[in-house]
C-alpha cells in the first residue's frame, strides 16, 4: 500500500481518491524533500571539495605524488 | 537448510515499525551537530599549533588538508559517540537535545555517518599529507569511541582521565603531518593537554554531578563524593602548572610564554584552591575554574603559536 502526507508532516498510512496511487510508494513530505535536497546539496559540495582537494595536492606534490615509500 | 534461512523466519509480518521506516527530517544543521563543532574547534586549533610549530617545511595547502582532515576525523569520533551514548544522552540535561536522543537523527545514520568520516579523514590525510599522521588520527578515533565512549565511560571514574588523552593527541597528529615524525616537544604538548583535562571536566562534573548520577555515568562527584574530587582538582593542578611553564625553561619558547604560562598557572591554582575550599551546594567557584580553564589552554597554546610558530608560518607562506 501507498503512504501519503498527513498535515502533520509525518506520513502516514492509507491512500483517498485524489491522492496519489498505490504505486506512487513513498510520498514525501515537503519538510522531508526540503531537509532531504538540504542533505544532498551538502553531500554534492563534500565530494566537490575532496575532488578539489585531490587535484590541488596532486599540483603541490608535482611530478613525484606517486612516489611515495609504502 | 541452508545457513541463511536457519536463524530466520521470512514468514513473519515484520513490526510496523521495522517495515516502515521513516523518511528521515535530518537536516544539514543536525549532522554539524552530531561533529561536535565545539569541541572540533579546539581540536583544530590546538592541532594548528603543534603543525605550527614543528620544524620543517609544508606547503600551506597541505597543511590546510592536514587540519580538515584532522577537524573532519574529529567530527567523526563525535559522531560516534553520540550514536553510542544516545541512550545515556537522552537522560541528562545537557545532552537531551542532541540529534539522536531527539530523534532527529536515526542511531543508524549517526553511525554511518561517522564511520564514512572517519574513513575519509584518516584515508585522505593518509594519502595526501603522510600516513604517520593519519595513523595516529584513526587511533585517536578510535581510543575516544572504543576506549572512552564504550569503555571507560560508562565503567571507572578514571574515566575522562584516561580518555582525555584522545582530546590530547591532535598537536601530536599536527606535529607528525608538518615532519613526518614525533619528538619531545609534541609529547610535551600532549601531556599539557592530558593533565589538564581532569580540572576542566571534574569542575563541570561538580555541578553537573545529579545529571550524571542520573544517567549512571560513574563521574569522579558520583563515585568518590565532592570532597575528594576537589582535592583531585587541585593535585592534578598542582601538577598541570609547572608542564605549562616547561616549554620555557626546555627552551621550546621564550619568556613571553613563560611569563603568561606563569600567570594563568597562579590563576588556575588559585581558582583550584577555592573550588577546594568551596562547600556544596555552592558551585559558584567550579564554574570559574570551568571557564577559566578554557581560557587557560587557548592561551597557552595560543602563546606558543604566536612565539613560535607564526614566524613559522609566515615564512612558509613566503617561500
Amino acid at each position: 500500500m501507498g503512504r501519503a502526507n498527513c498535515p502533520t508532516g509525518h506520513v502516514s498510512m492509507g491512500v483517498t481518491m485524489s491522492e496519489p496511487h498505490d504505486d506512487d510508494g513513498i510520498v514525501l513530505t515537503e519538510a522531508q524533500k526540503r531537509a532531504r535536497r538540504s542533505r544532498s546539496i551538502a553531500i554534492a559540495l563534500a565530494l566537490a571539495v575532496l575532488v578539489i582537494l585531490f587535484y590541488v595536492m596532486t599540483l603541490v606534490k608535482g611530478p613525484g605524488v606517486l612516489v611515495r615509500p609504502i | 537448510m541452508s545457513l541463511i534461512s536457519e536463524g530466520a523466519d521470512f514468514h513473519r509480518p515484520l513490526p510496523a515499525h521495522a517495515a516502515i521506516a521513516e523518511p528521515s527530517l535530518a537536516t544539514v544543521g543536525d549532522y554539524i551537530t552530531l561533529m561536535k563543532p565545539r569541541v572540533m574547534s579546539l581540536v583544530v586549533f590546538t592541532a594548528l599549533v603543534g603543525l605550527a610549530i614543528a620544524p620543517g617545511s609544508l606547503h600551506p595547502f597541505t597543511g590546510f588538508t592536514a587540519l580538515l582532515c584532522i577537524a573532519v576525523g574529529a567530527g567523526a569520533a563525535g559522531a560516534l559517540n553520540m550514536w553510542y551514548d544516545a541512550d545515556v544522552d537522552a537522560v541528562m540535561t545537557r545532552t537531551a537535545r542532541r540529534p539522536v536522543p531527539m530523534g532527529r537523527v536515526q542511531p543508524g545514520e549517526a553511525l554511518a555517518f561517522g564511520l564514512t568520516l572517519a574513513g575519509f579523514s584518516v584515508v585522505t590525510l593518509g594519502l595526501l599529507v603522510n600516513w604517520l599522521a593519519a595513523g595516529l588520527l584513526a587511533f585517536t578515533i578510535f581510543f575516544y569511541v572504543a576506549v572512552y565512549t564504550a569503555w571507560l565511560k560508562r565503567s571507572t571514574p578514571q574515566n575522562i582521565v584516561i580518555g582525555g588523552a584522545a582530546g590530547a593527541f591532535p598537536p601530536m597528529i599536527g606535529w607528525a603531518a608538518t615532519t613526518g615524525s614525533l619528538s619531545l616537544e609534541p609529547v610535551l604538548l600532549f601531556l599539557i593537554i592530558f593533565f589538564w583535562t581532569p580540572p576542566h571536566f571534574w569542575a563541570l562534573a561538580l555541578y553537573r554531578a545529579d545529571d550524571y548520577a542520573r544517567a549512571g555515568i560513574p563521574m569522579l562527584p558520583v563515585v568518590n563524593g565532592a570532597a575528594n574530587t576537589r582535592t583531585q582538582i587541585l593535585l592534578y593542578t598542582l601538577i598541570l602548572v609547572p608542564l605549562g611553564i616547561a616549554p620555557w625553561p626546555l627552551g621550546y619558547t621564550g619568556a613571553v610564554y613563560g611569563m603568561v604560562a606563569a600567570v594563568s598557572g597562579a590563576i588556575m591554582l588559585m581558582l583550584s584552591w577555592q573550588v577546594l575550599r568551596e562547600r556544596a551546594p555552592a558551585e559558584r567557584a567550579s564554574r570559574n575554574l570551568f571557564a577559566f580553564s578554557i581560557l587557560y589552554l587557548f592561551l597557552l597554546f595560543a602563546v606558543l603559536l604566536v612565539d613560535r610558530g607564526w614566524g613559522g608560518l609566515i615564512a612558509r607562506l613566503a617561500t
